[in-house]
């Protein structure tokens, strides 16, 4: 029997991972915003999971409004990404560093 | 939903139909005519102004099934903030004029951000508070990269948003796992099921607080949380920054106000641990690394880090007194910074940003009155009577040793101290340095006149600083 557990547990491999490639990715600034999009993902697993459980349909509600910021959140990321690039020609992500102190 | 909720909601429903006119508006308005955009902002500001003094609750008021709360927080917190944004807006005017960048986009994204913030600061469930939080959060990231050929101003727009995208994913866990134990996103309810049920403030719940507070961190931009802080204020221009730098650090304080004493207040023995850590950090990081810095732009970001251990500690205690200190000495820091990064504009001319510390250099044999201004902001962001910022230290010191923590009221004097060097070396630069820039100050009477205003604030209010404390503590007394 899946339990509530087994999807919290899902949820936490999901966001460990997901915080895992935004840390040992020095690369490629797109797979770091793929990886903030699957740390929401997690979220909203987390969410469901918690409404499910609850009979309460409020953590629905919120994984709606989620995704629409997660939308609204990657075109403005990928946006920046462009004026990056047209002013680097580069998205490296070991680049991003011209500012120190 | 019924009348009332329409009217407590009233400034922000103002607020949001203004943009829309001015964002339509502006479609009409050729670049030569530009200043319209900025005169029809002000405008909007001045209506919300109106419409928040007008629909002004005499006390609490919970509405939208319980999602929204007017109160004496919110009003006086959402009155600055316009305020603020309308200060930013007159400052940016001249300097964005002159550098090409004189857009819509910075005044509406500006609204669309105090949109954000004044949704913030009313918020009463956490859905309310994460939709302002990102309202203006995605105007913030969009606004630093407002100047789309300039590439430091694109990597610290990058910085800020994969940061803060991190930030507020951490936050919504965080969310998910205060929903999953009290079952409720609303702050009342939240409290009130902790309240009715001691086993719930147990690890599950708090394993959500801590991320959380890793939010509320990454919003003030307290260490370990403040990576981003320092590289937007240098690489954004100088407008942006002081939007950034003033209005949303009140959003913050109401953010963290609202998160930590309406919803959690019952587990205020496991958060002022954390609290107390970061903002210890924050004080002795931002003060020290702040020495270093040869930008004032990158100064003033680290002094803002070690501002927010302040903010952080009055907060910390837990008390009424303490969050009476922290709503001064947030609203008294607002002032003094926005006057900062006004000088800092108003030394900026086509073409030069004068961003480093030696562009004060003799600032005193160009113009007397703005170098005695700008010492003014300064003497007061280090806290030295008669300035305002004394008090503001001076009451979270006091809040914090009347919680009977005699140690740290000690690290913040020496803390302090320690943060003179660097205000004072600006001081020293303006007066007794030989001047290096040659150019004529420009700006318009208007400008000036609102930035001598901004200087003379901090010392009028340092003289009279009794109905601003009054007023601190009546909010703190009518937050429960």
């Amino acid at each position: 029997m899946i339990g509530l557990q087994h999807y919290l547990t899902l949820s936490a491999m999901l966001f460990v991972l997901s915080i895992a490639g935004i840390v040992v990715n020095r690369r490629n600034l797109i797979l770091l915003l793929m990886c903030i999009e699957l740390m929401l993902l997690a979220v909203n697993f987390n969410f469901i999971a918690f409404s499910r459980y609850l009979g309460d349909d409020t953590g629905q509600v919120f994984v709606f409004f989620i995704l629409t910021v997660a939308a609204a959140e990657a075109a403005i990321g990928l946006a920046i990404l462009v004026v990056l690039f047209r002013n680097r020609r580069s998205i490296n992500v070991q680049e991003l560093n011209t500012m120190k102190g | 939903m019924n009348l009332t909720d329409y009217i407590s909601a009233a400034p922000e429903i103002t607020l949001l139909g203004l943009i829309c006119v001015v964002l339509i508006a502006d479609l009409f308005v050729d670049d030569e005519h530009r200043v319209m955009t900025f005169w029809m902002s002000i405008a909007a500001l001045a209506l919300t102004a109106w419409s928040l003094v007008a629909t002004a609750p005499i006390e609490r008021v919970v509405v939208f099934d319980g999602s929204y709360v007017s109160d004496p927080l919110s009003q006086v917190l959402k009155l600055t903030a316009v305020g603020f944004v309308a200060i930013a807006f007159l400052y940016a005017r001249d300097y964005l004029r002159a550098n090409d960048l004189h857009k819509g986009e910075y005044y509406l994204l500006g609204l669309f951000g105090l949109l954000g913030m004044m949704i913030m600061t009313s918020a009463n469930s956490l859905l309310t508070m994460y939709l302002g939080l990102e309202t203006l959060a995605l105007s913030l990231y969009a606004l630093v990269a407002i100047d789309r050929n300039n590439a430091t101003a694109a990597e610290s727009a990058m910085k800020y948003f994969v940061l803060g995208a991190i930030a507020s994913g951490a936050l919504l866990y965080g969310i998910s796992w205060i929903y999953g134990v009290t079952g409720t996103l609303k702050f009342d309810e939240i409290a009130t099921a902790i309240a009715a049920n001691p086993d719930l403030n147990s690890l599950p719940l708090w394993f959500g607080l801590a991320f959380l507070i890793v939010g509320i961190a990454f919003k003030f931009g307290a260490v370990p949380f403040h990576m981003w802080l320092p590289d937007v204020y240098e690489g954004a221009r100088t407008p942006v920054t002081l939007y950034i730098a003033s209005a949303p650090k009140l959003a913050a304080l109401a953010f963290t106000l609202r998160i930590l004493v309406d919803g959690l207040g019952g587990l205020q023995d496991v958060w002022a641990d954390m609290i107390m850590v970061v903002a210890v950090l924050s004080l002795l990081v931002g003060n020290v690394i702040a020495i270093a810095q040869t930008n004032i732009k990158r100064m003033l970001g680290y002094s803002a880090i070690a501002h927010v251990g302040f903010i952080l500690l009055a907060i910390f205690c837990g008390t009424d007194k303490g969050y009476a200190a922290a709503l001064f000495y947030t609203l008294t820091y607002v002032v003094a910074t926005a006057g900062a990064f006004g000088i800092v504009i108003l030394l900026s001319r086509r073409g030069f940003e004068a961003e480093n510390l030696a562009d004060f250099k003799g600032l005193n044999a160009r113009s007397p009155w703005f170098a005695l201004m700008m010492m003014f902001l300064m003497l007061s962001l280090t806290g030295i009577p008669p300035f305002i910022g004394f008090l503001g230290k001076l009451n979270v010191i006091d809040a914090v040793l009347s919680s009977g923590y005699a140690g740290l009221a000690v690290l913040m004097v020496i803390a302090s101290v320690v943060g003179a060097f660097y205000y004072l070396r600006v001081i020293w630069y303006m007066y007794f340095e030989p001047r290096e820039d040659q150019a004529v100050l420009q700006a318009s009477t208007d400008t000036r006149l609102v930035l001598s205003l901004n200087g003379v604030a901090v010392l009028a209010l340092g003289i009279v600083p009794g109905w601003l404390w009054t007023l601190c503590t009546q909010i703190a007394l009518s937050m429960r």
